[in-house]
């Protein structure tokens, strides 16, 4: 089975992405399969299955979306191989910009919009700077101009990938990337395979539950701003 | 060459290519010594530093000649230039055969007809995606004569279609200038401080109201957004095809507009239901049923029925600026536009 990691910042356009590049592959008559992932609530599954095309959701809750996601790939890997799925994508929001869900020799996908700001592809981290394709959407509503400069930018950030506009809503451009998920690598498991860098970390007494504010409760992997010489 | 380039101290390296300051920046690299090269920085990074970046030192070096290749690259390109496409027929939504070629070079303007969902987007798709009978349409589309290479069709520096459309506006917080600028750069061309002066002059023959260069360009009035989107296409974007989905009629002189990008060279895909616009193409597809119906040579007497266009045109402008100016339109409006000979 080919696996495809597809995630971007929320509301970037991932899924209306995935919709029109999956329909070029759908006329090839090939399986294919959705994970989504979110945090709390998701509607996107019925914009899947509306396609007719098999969606599985995990929500995170108050987890760490990322360490979620990775905790349960291996288990949607199986599931798609056990259905009989020539693609499976898995798609999941980057909230942190720290994001790092991107597995080595897995084929790669980062989404950003254009509205997001000229120094969006600097401010995230593995999430776009490791992908091997970036797409960038809400490209037909700013000018010429600013679409050169933001791609520009991204190629700065990710001098690797290769970056490709698409249209969320007519599909325009969404052909080039289904030409990268039918070329994705061909994997039978995951067992063993590595991310591509290490997870944001956390382990602090905030994580086990901690709701007091007060250097006395502040415990375990804990990061302090630094404020300079102030007088007490 | 590219790999020796680690060992450079940076401050030798920006002297050629001045964007490695803002490359390393994405990367998160602020207050370092440029004296030292890329690959003793990377040497001094502490591992937290790399952990809260997300990167490690290999991928950083990585990076780094990854970006320098490609700035190489853009900087001895040569202009590898265009000329001509061909568009060889598929289908249509029923499957009936084309039976169509086209080929269009620099200079041309090739306007698109046909009702809402006949197809027109799918065609300018199949142009920016180079298709190669592999779309839903089965089109093919050659550049000078041949089916351009995989690679290059999938790379966006390979990219041969600049876009405008009157749903796109400005969105960046920046001035006029500072904006062309940031384009400029981008372009990695010399001489910017002129082009960005050239341009801005530009946008302003075309737009019905002036504007000065250090205002926001989020302030700009439609016509004048769209003027200067257009001055921008023609002098300082790569691409050779202009796809234009309709210019609406307000505050930018349309014809001004196209003679400009024509002069500059670029192949021009209109998409509009507008007369002038539509009869100032050389040719026209008319679309239908998703496929190309038949295409029309501007003809003659079309061309002869552009004299009183304009004429109705100028006249309709005028009431515009009469309204503009404050005055009303409670005069003879008939006899008004009877005077159009």
């Amino acid at each position: 089975m080919r696996l495809i990691t597809v995630s971007g910042p929320p509301s970037s356009g991932k899924t209306s992405v995935i919709l029109k590049t999956i329909e070029y592959l759908k006329a090839e008559a090939l399986k294919i399969g959705i994970v989504k992932f979110d945090c709390l609530s998701t509607y996107d599954n019925l914009l899947y299955e509306k396609m007719g095309i098999p969606v599985m959701v995990g929500l995170s809750g108050n987890l760490c979306p990322d360490h979620f996601f990775i905790s349960n790939i291996d288990d949607c890997m199986r599931w798609g191989v056990r259905e009989g799925m020539d693609i499976l994508v898995s798609e999941s929001a980057g909230l942190c910009n720290r994001c790092s869900p991107h597995i080595k020799d897995i084929t790669a996908v980062c989404v950003i919009d254009c509205l997001s700001g000229v120094h969006t592809p600097k401010k995230i981290g593995p999430m776009l700077k490791l992908a091997d394709v970036v797409v960038i959407t809400k490209g037909d509503i700013v000018s010429q101009a600013e679409r050169e400069v933001f791609s520009f930018r991204v190629k700065q950030a990710n001098p690797r990938a290769s970056v490709l506009f698409i249209n969320g809503i007519t599909g325009q451009g969404a052909y080039d990337l289904s030409v990268s998920f039918r070329n994705a690598a061909w994997v039978d498991s995951l067992d063993g395979k590595r991310l591509r860098f290490s997870m944001p970390a956390a382990l602090c007494s905030y994580c086990l539950g901690e709701t007091k504010i007060g250097e006395d409760y502040q415990t375990g992997n804990v990061k302090k701003m630094d404020f300079g010489e102030v007088k007490a | 060459m590219i790999t020796e380039m680690i060992w450079v101290p940076i401050s030798k390296l920006m002297q050629d290519y001045p964007y490695i300051e803002d490359f390393l920046l994405s990367v998160g690299l602020k207050d370092f010594d440029s004296e030292l090269s890329m690959g003793s920085i990377a040497g001094t990074l502490t591992e937290e530093w790399l952990e809260d970046r997300g990167m490690d030192r290999e991928q950083l070096i990585g990076h780094f000649t990854a970006f320098m290749d490609k700035m190489e690259q853009l900087r001895l390109k040569p202009e590898s230039r265009v000329k001509e496409i061909a568009i060889l027929g598929g289908h249509d939504k029923s499957g009936n055969e084309e039976n169509i070629s086209l080929t269009v070079r620099p200079g041309d303007i090739l306007c698109i007809v046909g009702p809402t969902g006949s197809g027109k987007s799918r065609l300018l798709a199949d142009i920016e995606c180079l298709a190669q009978r592999d779309t839903p349409t089965g089109r093919q589309v050659l550049v000078n004569g041949e089916a351009p290479a995989a690679d290059k069709r999938f790379s966006i520096e390979y990219k041969l279609v600049a876009q405008l459309s009157q749903n796109m506006n400005f969105v960046m917080d920046l001035t006029v200038e500072e904006f062309v600028t940031m384009h400029a750069e981008s372009r990695m061309i010399e001489n910017i401080e002129d082009s960005v002066k050239a341009i801005v002059d530009c946008a302003n023959e075309l737009a019905g109201e002036r504007f000065a260069s250090c205002v926001p360009i989020t302030q700009l009035s439609g016509g004048q957004s769209r003027a200067l989107m257009i001055a921008d296409t023609a002098l300082l974007s790569a691409s050779p095809v202009v796809l234009i989905d309709e210019i609406e009629n307000a505050g930018v002189d349309r014809k001004k507009a196209l003679e400009l990008l024509v002069k500059k060279e670029k192949i021009i895909l209109m998409s509009t239901h507008d007369p002038i616009l539509a009869l100032m193409g050389h040719r026209r597809i008319v679309i239908k049923n998703g496929g190309i119906h038949k295409i029309i040579e501007t003809g003659e007497a079309e061309k002869a029925n552009m004299d009183i266009l304009h004429k109705i045109d100028a006249k309709m402008l005028n009431l515009r600026n009469i309204l503009r100016s404050g005055g009303t339109v409670d005069f003879d409006v008939q006899g008004y536009f009877a005077g159009v000979k």
